[in-house]
Parts: structure tokens; C-alpha cells; sequence
């Protein structure tokens, strides 16, 4: 009982995962390059650390909480403007990736902090009392010493991104989710619902074993 | 040198505050092993961390050579810190780095370029005996390979002062020693001050010159080893070294009044002499060791013996007087 053809589902499935593909992508780059410092930041201004100020850390810490404690669909209508702003439209996969993009921010910035809490404080200190700069401890020891907790966090990140995206449909984002409902859900083909949902179990659990190989792999153990 | 002038240490606690140094006044003498023994809470290691401000004194300031230190900052501070190493219970190496890049963080911390980097690392491996482990990473290394490491990079960048913070208190006996060893040997051969901090009082007997005795944030004692052992005045020295002069005797062997049983105590080249054999040919007294043993303390020894003597209550007396004489000191233990 395949309600499509088959070259048709193809090609329908192959375009929502190149929207996911991007969305993700896109939301997972700006993660990476905005979330480490931003939770980088939130962490050597805690007390007792290099940069030690209560306001800024504070500040870091309410923008994290604020974004993070919004319910994503929320906040997906509450950034149309903003989107409207960056992209020039609020339609499709690209508009989408703005509202992702803060999401991921946000939430990788505070896995970013927790990891960098892990870190042997003897290690960091061991560090100062050899006279190292400050940059060379962050470079050198926080984030090497943090990088497989960065790395399990990442991955937590993107996993989760995914499963955002099916929200993205709301503004016409698309993506493997999106597909999953407008078909599956509103036009009751269970068999299209069937398919995505199990391709993108198989798509997480790949994820996911990656993800712990190149955790454990950055342990140097 | 190093001097601590008036040094107090206040943490501010909610409800209270915290002294943990007290006003604490003393130097150590350059290229001397200094030890600092206390138990724990007693404000060693924080004392310690004032040397290269890791923790800075709320009161008083730490001169080294001369220089008041106690107010540097910034690249001051960075440049001092390369010039005091630092090893650590915990040994506190970074464990996504090799070896050899462990070493080689900390000459990069003080500006050194590769070049010196690729020379130094190796020959400061090979004085800790670590060459063949240059490209392991620490979580494959023992304790004691790891406290090797860290001593490695304490030492590379040439140092006149390194800090021992509690350096074996998490290593096995065996290992306790070859560590000390090694420290003493990196002492004679580079002249680095050494300050070690310990609460046993097995490692400040085996290699320190001089030791200041802390607790509750305060020096109460400091001597050189030999005497803070030998002679301990306050009673918290008294009651640390009391188990290397405590002999244990069973009560049935105590209460033995056929005979005077003696505690004799032996300190300095006195306890090279055949006091004891002496003792019997000019008196003809019989003498029975009950126990006893001797400690080399920084190369002197120092014995603890307990002797019972039987013979005409003339002679006995007569011993008991000569071995007075010819001893640091003579109790009679069975009265």
C-alpha cells in the first residue's frame, strides 16, 4: 500500500534532508562559533576565575536562561522579525536556521560551561603556577582538557537541533521532520511517517556513535 | 632567600572568618630543602601558595631575593611564577598532553621557542628517568612516573625555587622514597630551594635541613631537623616525633623489679661509640637489650635503646651514672 511512487518519495525525502542538512548545519556552525565563547565567557567571569565579575556573569548567564527557558515555537514567531531582519525573508530552510541558530547557541553554551567546569581545577592551577598567559591556559588547557566533554555535548547539541527542525515547518523551513507530519500526520500515509521516522533513527543513532568515538577518542587514554 | 614578614592568610567565610596563617615570621635560606610539617588544616600549604601568590596574604609581605613580590601583578606575576616550579599532590598534569608536551608547556608559559624546547625537554626527562616515556600520555603512567613528570616540568625552565606541595602523600612508600631521592639529588645538583610541605614526619626526616612545625595556622617550632627530632620543645613537635623515640615495652616486662631497665637515648656521634661494651668491661655488669633502634636523621644518628641491668646494686648505680655521662640522655623506665 504505497500511496506514492517510489521515485517520488525518493526525491521528496532526498529534499528534506538537504533542508535538515542545512538547518542543522547552518545552526550547528553558528553553535560552535558563538556558543564556545559565549559559554567560555560565562565561565572564566564565575568568582575566582580569571575575569572574576559578578555583572557580566550574570548578564551571560540571564541571555542563556532566557532563550533556553522559551519554548522553542515561541520563539521560532518571537524572532521573525529578527529573521526578517538577517535573511531577508522568513520563509523556507534558511529563515529557519535563525531561530535555530539561537537555540543551539544557547544551548551548547551552557554544555560548554558544564564541561569546562569538569576540568581538574589542580590542572588550571598547576597552569597559573607555571606562569602560563591566560589565552594559553584557555587554548591549552580548559579546552583541551574540556574537549571530550565539547565534544559529548555537540553531540547532545546536534541530536536535539534535529528535532527542532520539525518545528521549522511552521515557517516553511521543510526538513526530514516536516516531511514526517505534512504527509505522515495531515495526509495519513503512516508508511512516509513510518520511513522518515525510521531514517532518522537510524541518522541519530549514527550521530550519536560518532559522537562517543570522537569523545573517547580525545580522551588520550 | 625567601622571607616571610608578618605573613597572615584571612578567608572570608559567610558567617565567619577564617584565619588560616597567623602572623607567621621566618626565611629559608637559599639552596636549602625546608620542610613545613603540620597537620592537615594547619595553614602549610596556604603559606606555601603566598611564595608565588597563588594565594595572596591578607597581611605582611614575601620578599625573594630581596625583592618585595607581595603586590606583583600581570606580566610581574607570569614572570615570577616561570621562575618558581611547583609540584603537587595530585601531581596536576594535563592529561590531553603527552609527556614531553607537558614538560614543554611550561617552557612555552615562559616564552621559550621551540628550538630551546626540543633541547631542554629531553635532558630534563632524562634527569627525572623518564625518557622512554616522552610520547606517553599521564593516564598511562604510575604515581610515581606521574610525580616524575611533574617534577620535570617544575624544573625546566631552570628555577631557583621549587615548591613542593604534599609531593608523596599520595604515593606508596616504596615510591615516597625514590621521589625524595630524587628531589634531594635535583637539590644538590641544580642549588634549587626546596620547600616541601608534608604532614609525615618520614619525609622532613629523610631529606630536609631545616623544618618549621605549624598548626592552627601558626609556626610554633623551627629548627634544624636533627634537633626539632632530638629535642622537640613545643609539645605538638613533641607529640609529631613521638613515635620515633616511643618504644613500646609489654607491662610483664615492666614490672620486673630484679633489675633497673633503662630508656637510653643516643644522639650525634655519641651513637657511634661502643658505649654499651664499655659499660660492662669497667663495671662487670650484666646488660640485657630490651629493644630499641636507631634513626639516621639528615646523616647523624640518633638510637633509642632499652637496656635492663643486672649486677651489684654498686655497680648497677655506677653504670646508671656512667652511661648518663656517656649518653644524650638515661631514664629509668621500671620504677
Amino acid at each position: 500500500m504505497i500511496s506514492q511512487n517510489i521515485s517520488e518519495l525518493l526525491v521528496n525525502l532526498k529534499t528534506a534532508f538537504l533542508e535538515t542538512f542545512l538547518m542543522c548545519g547552518t545552526s550547528i556552525a553558528l553553535a560552535i562559533v558563538i556558543g564556545v565563547p559565549l559559554g567560555l565567557f560565562v565561565f572564566i567571569t564565575r568568582k575566582e576565575l580569571f575575569w572574576d565579575n559578578k555583572i557580566l556573569n550574570l548578564v551571560g548567564n540571564i541571555l542563556i536562561n532566557i532563550i533556553r527557558s522559551t519554548p522553542f515555537v515561541i520563539l521560532l514567531v518571537l524572532l521573525i522579525p529578527f529573521t526578517q531582519l538577517v535573511v531577508g525573508s522568513t520563509i523556507g530552510p534558511l529563515a529557519a536556521s535563525v531561530p535555530l541558530s539561537v537555540v543551539s547557541i544557547a544551548f551548547y553554551a551552557r554544555l560548554v560551561e558544564n564541561s569546562l567546569c569538569e576540568v581538574d581545577k589542580g590542572v588550571v592551577e598547576a597552569a597559573i603556577a607555571s606562569g602560563a598567559s591566560t589565552t594559553m591556559i584557555i587554548k591549552e588547557v580548559l579546552l583541551a582538557e574540556a574537549l571530550p566533554g565539547l565534544l559529548r555535548g555537540l553531540t547532545v547539541t546536534v541530536i536535539s537541533l534535529i528535532g527542532y527542525s520539525a518545528m521549522a515547518g511552521i515557517v516553511g523551513g521543510g526538513g526530514v521532520g516536516d516531511l514526517a507530519i505534512r504527509f505522515g500526520y495531515y495526509r495519513y500515509e503512516t508508511d512516509i511517517m513510518v520511513i522518515t521516522v525510521v531514517l532518522l533513527i537510524v541518522l541519530v543513532q549514527g550521530l550519536q556513535s560518532l559522537g562517543d568515538y570522537a569523545a573517547k577518542k580525545s580522551e588520550k587514554k | 632567600m625567601i622571607q616571610f614578614l608578618n605573613i597572615s592568610v584571612h578567608f572570608s567565610a559567610k558567617t565567619k572568618t577564617v584565619k588560616a596563617v597567623k602572623n607567621v615570621s621566618f626565611e629559608i635560606n637559599k639552596g636549602e630543602i625546608f620542610g613545613i610539617v603540620g597537620t592537615s588544616g594547619a595553614g602549610k600549604s596556604t603559606l606555601l601558595r603566598t611564595i608565588n601568590l597563588l594565594q595572596r596574604p591578607t597581611e605582611g609581605d614575601v620578599i625573594i631575593d630581596n625583592k618585595n613580590i607581595t603586590n606583583y601583578k600581570g606580566e610581574d606575576l607570569r614572570k615570577l611564577r616561570t621562575g618558581i616550579g611547583m609540584i603537587f599532590q595530585q601531581f596536576n598534569l594535563i592529561h590531553t598532553k603527552t609527556v614531553f608536551e607537558n614538560v614543554a608547556f611550561a617552557m612555552k608559559a615562559a616564552g621559550k621557542d621551540k628550538e630551546a624546547i626540543q633541547k631542554r625537554v629531553p635532558e630534563v626527562l632524562e634527569l627525572v628517568g623518564l625518557s622512554d616515556r616522552a610520547s606517553a600520555y599521564p593516564s598511562t603512567l604510575s604515581g610515581g612516573q606521574k610525580q616524575r613528570v611533574g617534577i620535570a616540568r617544575a624544573i625546566a625552565n631552570n628555577p631557583g625555587i621549587l615548591l613542593c606541595d604534599e609531593p608523596t602523600s599520595a604515593l606508596d612508600l616504596e615510591t615516597t622514597n625514590a621521589i625524595l631521592q630524587l628531589l634531594k639529588e635535583i637539590n644538590e645538583k641544580l642549588n634549587i630551594t626546596t620547600i616541601i610541605i608534608s604532614h609525615e614526619m618520614n619525609v622532613i626526616k629523610t631529606i630536609c635541613d631545616r623544618v618549621a612545625v605549624m598548626t592552627d595556622g601558626e609556626v610554633v617550632e623551627l629548627n634544624n631537623v636533627f634537633d626539632i627530632f632530638t629535642a622537640p620543645k613545643h609539645e605538638f613537635t613533641k607529640s609529631l616525633v613521638n613515635h620515633t623515640i616511643n618504644l613500646e615495652l609489654p607491662h610483664r616486662i615492666l614490672r620486673n623489679n630484679d633489675s633497673l631497665i633503662l630508656k637510653i637515648i643516643y644522639s650525634g656521634e655519641k651513637a657511634e661509640e661502643a658505649v654499651l661494651y664499655d659499660t660492662i668491661r669497667t663495671f662487670n655488669v650484666h646488660i640485657n637489650i630490651l629493644h630499641g633502634k636507631i634513626e639516621y636523621i639528615t646523616n647523624k644518628p640518633f638510637g633509642v635503646l632499652v637496656v635492663q641491668l643486672y649486677g651489684t646494686d654498686f655497680n648497677v648505680q655506677k653504670a646508671e651514672e656512667y652511661l648518663k655521662e656517656r649518653t644524650f640522655k638515661v631514664e629509668v623506665i621500671n620504677d
